[in-house]
Order: structure tokens, then sequence, then C-alpha cells
């Protein structure tokens, strides 16, 4: 009797959550853990009664369960608890039943927390504290890091916001194009402002969607960059509308012909997905030598009237800014 | 240094003097920003310039204010994580005391790169020690003489602590552990319920 009171205090300070089964199938003692968990007297009541042995299968009798020694187990309370938990058991000597011992496995966090476990109920040797400092650690830090992430995440779009280029074209975008204005305005260098918008890119947006869409920009853009100079700048500066700063160019002639000649580039079909995108493309330009003190705001609005001029002859052509064009936008702008 | 530790004296002035002390501290320590990332580094000039600063501004000793850091870390609301993780390392406080040999890898296991300094603890008396920290963060002895302070109140323990010298990069602790069931503690549990729970 006392070699046996010997073993079940060796065993509860060893392995808090093990069971000795005696040779009928019944529970003999339990470690404080698991008395823990249940609230009933586990003491005398039948093994396979308490727990369902899920893995691996085995009939259910002590043979079977003898069946089963060294190894992985996998068991539940029967009692409708969700608490999974690992297992093992070896045979006592001279048929005297069996030892079993439980951990809860990967469930342990719940577990700890739905039956209010602390140190004292693992013992001292168990990982399972250090595992849950760990887990609550490792979930401090990656919150931080996330928190990072946002951070770095929104900084990035505020730089992108501010820099210069536009990301899906690689042209230029609006702040840059107002810079290099500005600075050419400071230096009184001549220049042709072409303003450049597409006709029936909404309808390709529309009906073949935008990764369409964003494929008609990005060949745009290349045909852009194709027909001008390596010194012109080029901006895309909104949706589908573009402004082209032709350093240098006042030719009206030259610059008719380049327009003609984009107009024609653009009107070529464009493949996507074994399907065409027709587009074709409306041009107004202004340039700076026809005024006496030329002013950015004004340069692009007045490119901008051009520009609308061609879209209410028909689209698809060019024209370049006059003051009288000026009086009929007023005057629609007004109707409208 | 890692920004965690530039955090920690960031969150102190911040929840212990107000946002325009922090500020104050920012602009004396020519910081050019006003929040540390827990999760970067930083240039260790940038440690000493903050607590230079602080020191100047809030007009009380470094080792004063390297204290009240550590008591701060444990026991004030915001940061009620550190004291949770702390509270891991033992079942009570001689445990606890047992296991601060165990810190600075316990903190390296969730943190590899924090760089804690090595802590050496010797059991004179079964409730006397001494504590050895070595390493690279000056002070850092005041620090834990804080955290160790609020630890104690944490688990209801009456303990003297000491900082009794430093000698080149080693300072030494003395921890006496009059009563260690003093007072009631707070009471910890292994897991928290998950805050999102009825």
């Amino acid at each position: 009797m006392t070699a046996l009171c010997d073993l079940n205090r060796f065993l509860d300070t060893m392995m808090p959550m093990h069971m000795l089964v005696g040779p009928t199938g019944h529970i003999s003692h339990a470690g404080p853990t698991l008395r823990k968990l249940l609230r009933d007297d586990l003491v005398g009541m039948r093994f396979l009664e308490v727990f369902d042995i899920r893995r691996p299968r085995c009939e259910p009798s002590m043979r079977g369960l003898l069946s089963l020694e060294g190894r992985p187990l996998h068991l539940q309370f029967r009692n409708g608890d969700q608490t999974s938990f690992k297992g093992v058991l070896v045979a006592q000597p001279a048929n005297q039943g069996l030892i079993l011992n439980l951990s809860f496995g990967i469930s342990v966090i719940e577990a700890v927390g739905r039956f209010g476990l602390t140190n004292s109920d693992f013992a001292p040797t168990d990982l399972t504290v250090e595992m849950l400092y760990l887990v609550e650690a490792k979930s401090a830090v990656m919150e931080e890091s996330r928190d990072l992430n946002l951070r770095l995440q929104g900084a990035k779009i505020a730089a992108e916001e501010q820099a210069f280029t536009d990301t899906l074209t690689g042209l230029k975008n609006r702040r840059a194009m107002d810079h290099v204005l500005d600075r050419v305005l400071d230096h009184q260098m001549p220049f042709a402002l072409m303003h450049l918008d597409l006709d029936y890119f909404k309808a390709v947006n529309d009906t073949m969607g935008h990764a369409a869409g964003d494929h008609v920009l990005q060949v745009v853009a290349r045909a852009l960059i194709g027909a001008t100079r390596a010194g012109d700048t080029i901006a895309r500066v909104g949706g589908d509308e573009f402004v082209l700063l032709l350093h240098g160019l006042t030719d009206r002639t030259r610059i008719e012909d380049l327009a003609t000649h984009l107009i024609a580039a653009l009107e070529k079909p464009i493949p996507f997905n074994g399907e065409e995108c027709r587009i074709s493309a409306s041009a107004g330009t202004t340039i700076s030598a026809d005024y006496e003190d030329p002013q950015a705001a004004i340069l692009m609005d007045d490119a901008d009237v051009a520009l609308y001029a061609s879209k209410r002859a028909g689209r698809a052509c060019h024209t370049f800014y006059a003051s009288a064009l000026r009086d009929i936008e007023d005057e629609a702008r007004k109707t409208a | 240094m890692h920004g965690l530790v530039n955090r920690a004296i960031q969150c102190f002035v911040l929840d212990t003097y107000g946002d325009a002390a922090w500020e104050d501290v920012t602009r004396r320590a020519d910081l050019g920003f006003n929040a540390f990332e827990a999760m970067l580094h930083y240039d260790d000039a940038l440690t000493e310039a903050v607590m230079d600063a602080a020191v100047g501004l809030l007009g009380k000793p470094r080792d004063e204010l390297l204290e009240d850091l550590g008591t701060y870390l444990v026991s004030h609301p915001t940061q009620g994580a550190v004291r949770r993780l702390l509270r891991f390392s033992g079942a009570d406080f001689i445990d606890f005391i047992h296991s601060l040999d165990d810190l600075p890898d316990r903190a390296r296991l969730a943190v590899p790169d924090l760089g804690l300094p090595h802590l050496v603890l010797r059991d004179h008396t079964p409730s006397r020690f001494s504590l050895e920290c070595h390493g690279a963060m000056p002070g850092f002895g005041y620090v834990l003489l804080g955290v160790l302070r609020a630890m104690a109140d944490d688990y209801g323990a009456l303990v003297l602590l000491d900082h009794q010298r430093t000698q080149g990069a080693v300072e030494s602790l003395s921890i006496d552990v009059v009563e260690e069931a003093f007072a009631k503690g707070r009471s910890f549990e292994l897991v928290t319920a998950p805050t999102g729970a009825p």
C-alpha cells in the first residue's frame, strides 16, 4: 500500500494529468490537474465511459486499449466538452491495468483559459507555461509589426502621391508637369503645350474591363514617348488625359504634323487578350510665343479650350488655340 | 538601441509627464521626429540624447528617472503586456527571482535582436539574493530596480531592494525578500479572455 501511495505521489508530481486504470477498465487514480478538469470524482468510473479514443480506432475493451501501448492517442471527454487531448499509455506489469498520461496538445491555450489552469497545474518540467508566454509575446510583437507595416504602407502611398511619376504609365504626373512648366516659363524658353484626351477610352474600360483600360494607357504612353523627342515632357494628368510640353517647338506645321501622326498612331487597334481595343484622341495646342506674359494656368486652360474645340469638331483631330475659340467655349460653358 | 527600448522611454515620458513634455524632449534631443518605431533600430546616441533631454527637462537625477521607468513598465495600465510577460516567469515572487537569469533569454525568444544585458543571480540565503547586470545598457540596473519593486508589489511580496554599485559595465543589486506573501498581490491568469468575447 505504501508503495502504491509513493507511486501516486511520484506520478502526481511528474505527470499531473495521468491516470491509473485497473485491470477491469476502471480508473483507480487520477493526477491533480486531470481531477481539476472534471469536477466529478474520476476514481471508480470506467475509463472508456469518461474518455472517447478518437484515433487510432480500437476495440472498446481493456485488451483493445492495451493494443495501443506506446502509440500517440487522440482523446476527448464523452461529456460534450470539446477539449481534445494527446495521450500515451503503457501497460502495468502483471496484468495490473495501465498508466495513461495526457496533455492538451495544440488546443492548450483554449484549455488553459477554459479550465483556469495556473503554473502549479503543470509539472515544473512541462514547457506549457513557456509556450503560453511565447505565444503571448509573439502575438504582441506581431501586432507591433503589423502596426508598423500599416504605417509604412500609409507612408508609401503618401510618398507616391507626392512623387512625380504616374505609376501606371511611367509618365510624369500633374505635379511634375506643373514644376516643369513653371521652370520653362521662368527661363522664358519657347515651347508648345499640347493637351491630349483619348476618345472612346471609357467604352474600352466599360466593355473590356479595367485591365484592358490600363493596358491601353500603357500603350498610349509608349506611343507618346515614341512620337516625341527625348527632351519633351509628357504627363498623364487625369484618367485618360495627357499633357505634352514640347520644348522649343513653335512651328505650327511641325506641331500639326506631330499631332496628326500621334492621332493616327493611337487609332491603330490595340490587341488585348485576343480582342482589339479601338480608341482615338483629340488634341489642342497653345504656343508660348503667342503670349506677351505667358502664365502656366492660362496656357493650360487655353490648351484645354483648343482640345474641346477638337472634341466639338467631331473628335480625332487637333486644334490650335485662338481667342475666338475661347468665346465659343465660354458660350458653351454658359449654356451647359 | 532597439526601438522597443526607445519607445519605452517615449511612452514613460508621455504617460507620466504629458504630451508637451515629450515634445520638449524630442526638441531638446533634436530627434527630428516625434515617435520611435518599436520594431526598428536606432543609433545608441539618440537614446542617450533623449535620456539627457529628459533629465534636463524633468530635473530628476538620471538614476531615479531610470528606476521610475522600470516601475512604469510593470505598473502602468498602458504597459500591461510587459507585466503579463514577466509574470509568466514564476508562480510566486521567489520563483520569479530565481528565473531572473533567464530574463534576457526569454526576451530574446520574443524579440531576437533586443539585446538585454546578461544577468547573473546569486542566492545567499533562501530569501537574500544579489543580481549582477553585465552589458551595454548603462543604467539598466536602475531600470531593473524599478521593475523588481513593481513586480514585488504585483506578487504581494515585501522586499528590500538596493542598487549597490556600478563597477565598469557591471551593476549589482541586492534583493532581500522580507515576506513573500505580505499582501494579496494582483491576480494572474495564464490565458486572458479574448477581448471580443461577450
